[in-house]
C-alpha cells in the first residue's frame, strides 16, 4: 500500500478516536474531571450493536438509534448517580478521578455478567470492501469514518458556536459561578454534556464496528486511553484540539505499524504524548488561562 | 424589596456569616462597608444562592429565596455584578452582553437589540469595542462590561459588589455616576464596597460589617460623620 493510502488509513482510525477524545474534551472543559468510564461508552455502544443485530435480528438504523440513545442515557445515568453529587459538595479532584475507575469497572463488569466476558463477532454494518481512486486502493470504512468525523464534527461546532445552549455550555465552561448568575441552569448543562459526549462516543462505537469485527467487556481500555491521549495531545477542553488530537494519533499508529513494527505502536503512542507535553504542556491547541486583577 | 434575616454560613468549620440581618427598600441604593474579609462577598454570594446559609431567611420581593437555585433567582429579577467582574473572556464585548439577556432570549417580546443599545449609550467605549474578546479589555471596561452583562436582564435589583476595585480614580467616579444613573432609572441597588467613603457618598442608607456582624447601620450621611467610621474606614 502506498503511503497516501496509509495515511488515509491513519485519518480512518483516527476518526474514531477523534470521536471519543471529544467526549473526554467536552466534560473535562465543563467540569474539570477525566471522566475514565468514559472509554467504556463505545463498550455499550458495541454491545447495543451486537443485541440489535445479532441477538434481535433488527436492522441496522435500529442499531445506530439504539446505540445513540442508550450510550446518551448511561452518559446521563453516570453524572446523575456517580458524579453529581460529588461534583456539587466540591469533593477534592481525586475522589471524583477514584470515582471515574469504579465507574469503568462497574460496567465492564455489568456488560461481562450480561454477555459473558468471550468476545464477540459483529457482522459487517455497510461494507469493508475497498475503492480503487487514482491508483491507490482505499478502503470505503476509511472514507466512511474521515465523513463521518467531520459531519459530526461540524454539528458540534454548529451546536456550542450557534444556540442558546452552545453559548451556555461555552459561558458554564469558562466560568461556571458567573454563568449561574446569568440565570444559566449549569447542572442541565452538565448532564447536556455528558449526553452529547456519550453520544458522540456511540458514533464512534458505530464506526469501531463497522471497521473491526469484534467487541469484547474491555474493548473499552486501551481505545478509551488512547482517545484519552489525543484529547490531551490536541489540548483537553478544546473541541478542535481533540479532533486534532485523534487524527495526529491514527495517522502516527498506522504509520508505525506499516513502516516501522506493529508491535511498537502503542509506543510511539504514548511517546508522541511525552515529546508534546515536554514541549506543549497545555496540548496543542490547549490555553493557558491567564487572569486579569 | 430585599430582607435577610440572621443568616450564618459557614465555609467548612470557619464561620464567616454570624447572624447577619438587613433590609433594602425598593428605589434604594444601600451599601455594605467593611475591610477585606468581613464577610461582603459572601454575604452577596449567599444572597444570590451560590452559597447556602445553616439558618435564617432571605425573602426577595416576599418571596423565599434561601433554598432556590441561583438561575431561579436571577429570573426573579435579582441581578449580581460579581467581584472582580468574572467576563467571559473568551467571548466578545457583545457575546458577554448577550449573555446578561439569556434569561430573557428567544422570549417573546425580548428586546436584546435595543437593550444592547442602552449599555452602548451608557458606556459608548464598549460599543467601540463590540466585537473585541472581553479577556483584551483594561480594568475599567470590564467593569463596565460586567455591569452593562447584569442589565441585559432587566433586574429590578441590581447587587454590585466591589466595582471600584481596581480601578483609578477617575474611573471610580464613573462607575459610580453610572451606579446612581442606574439607581435613578428605578433599579433597587445593594453595593458593597472597601471604598467606605465613595460607596457612602452614593448610598442611602449604610450597614458596616466586621469579622461577620454588622457593627453599625444607617443612614450614609451619619455614617459619614460617624467618628468611628472616619476612623476605621475613611483614614481621617
Amino acid at each position: 500500500m502506498s503511503f497516501i493510502s496509509q495515511v488515509l488509513n491513519g485519518l480512518g482510525l483516527g476518526s474514531i478516536y477523534a470521536l471519543v477524545a471529544l467526549g473526554y474534551s467536552m466534560v473535562y472543559g465543563i467540569v474539570q474531571l477525566i471522566n475514565f468510564a468514559h472509554g467504556d461508552i463505545i463498550m455499550v455502544g458495541g454491545y447495543m450493536v451486537y443485541l440489535v443485530l445479532v441477538v434481535l435480528g433488527l436492522p441496522l438504523w435500529v442499531a445506530v438509534l439504539v446505540s445513540i440513545l442508550v450510550c446518551a442515557a448511561v452518559g446521563i445515568l453516570m453524572e446523575k448517580l456517580a458524579y453529581h453529587r460529588l461534583l456539587t459538595k466540591g469533593s477534592p479532584r481525586i475522589s471524583l478521578l477514584i470515582t471515574a475507575i469504579g465507574v469503568s469497572i462497574f460496567l465492564q463488569n455489568a456488560f461481562m455478567l450480561m454477555f459473558n466476558s468471550d468476545p464477540k463477532s459483529v457482522p459487517t454494518l455497510i461494507t469493508r470492501e475497498t475503492l480503487d481512486l487514482a491508483g491507490q486502493s482505499i478502503s470505503i470504512t476509511t472514507l466512511i469514518n474521515i465523513a463521518v468525523s467531520v459531519v459530526m464534527m461540524v454539528l458540534l461546532y454548529l451546536l456550542v458556536n450557534r444556540t442558546k445552549v452552545g453559548k451556555a455550555m461555552q459561558a458554564t465552561s469558562e466560568d461556571a459561578g458567573a454563568a449561574k448568575l446569568m440565570g444559566i441552569n449549569t447542572n442541565r448543562i452538565i448532564t447536556l454534556t455528558f449526553a452529547v459526549g456519550s453520544a458522540l462516543a456511540a458514533v464512534g462505537a458505530l464506526l469501531y464496528c463497522n471497521a473491526y469485527p469484534q467487541i469484547s467487556p474491555t474493548m473499552g481500555n486501551l481505545f478509551g486511553l488512547k482517545a484519552f491521549v489525543a484529547a490531551v495531545l490536541g489540548g483537553i477542553g478544546s473541541i478542535p484540539g481533540a479532533m486534532i488530537g485523534g487524527y495526529l494519533l491514527g495517522v502516527a499508529e498506522i504509520l508505525t505499524k506499516a513502516y516501522i513494527s506493529s508491535d511498537f505502536t502503542d509506543a510511539v503512542v504514548f511517546g508522541i504524548l511525552i515529546v508534546v507535553l515536554m514541549v506543549k504542556p497545555a496540548g496543542i491547541m490547549g490555553k493557558y488561562r491567564k487572569e486579569k486583577v | 424589596m430585599l430582607k435577610v434575616s440572621d443568616i450564618n454560613v459557614y465555609y467548612g468549620a470557619i464561620h464567616a456569616l454570624k447572624g447577619i440581618s438587613f433590609h433594602v427598600e425598593e428605589g434604594e441604593i444601600v451599601s455594605l462597608i467593611g475591610a477585606n474579609g468581613a464577610g461582603k462577598t459572601t454575604t452577596m454570594q449567599t444572597i444570590s444562592g451560590l452559597l447556602r446559609s445553616r439558618t435564617g431567611s432571605i425573602t426577595f420581593r416576599d418571596t423565599e429565596i434561601s433554598k432556590t437555585e441561583p438561575h431561579k433567582i436571577v429570573r426573579m429579577g435579582l441581578a449580581q455584578v460579581p467581584e472582580g467582574r468574572r467576563v467571559f473572556s473568551t467571548m466578545t464585548v457583545q457575546e458577554n452582553l448577550e449573555m446578561g439577556a439569556y434569561i430573557l432570549s428567544g422570549k417573546k417580546g425580548a428586546t436584546t437589540a435595543q437593550d444592547l443599545e442602552m449599555v452602548f449609550d451608557r458606556f459608548p467605549r464598549l460599543k467601540e469595542r463590540r466585537r473585541q474578546v472581553a479577556g483584551t479589555l483594561s480594568g475599567g471596561e470590564q467593569q463596565m462590561l460586567a455591569i452593562g452583562r447584569a442589565l441585559m436582564s432587566h433586574p429590578s435589583m441590581l447587587l454590585l459588589d466591589e466595582p471600584s476595585m481596581g480601578l483609578a480614580p477617575l474611573l471610580v467616579q464613573e462607575i459610580f455616576d453610572c451606579i446612581q444613573q442606574v439607581n435613578k432609572g428605578g433599579t433597587t441597588i445593594l453595593l458593597v464596597e472597601q471604598n467606605a467613603k465613595m460607596a457612602l457618598s452614593v448610598s442611602h442608607r449604610a450597614y458596616v460589617l466586621e469579622t461577620g456582624t454588622i457593627v453599625l447601620e444607617g443612614p450614609a450621611a451619619d455614617l459619614l460623620a460617624n467618628d468611628q467610621v472616619k476612623h476605621a474606614y475613611l483614614g481621617a
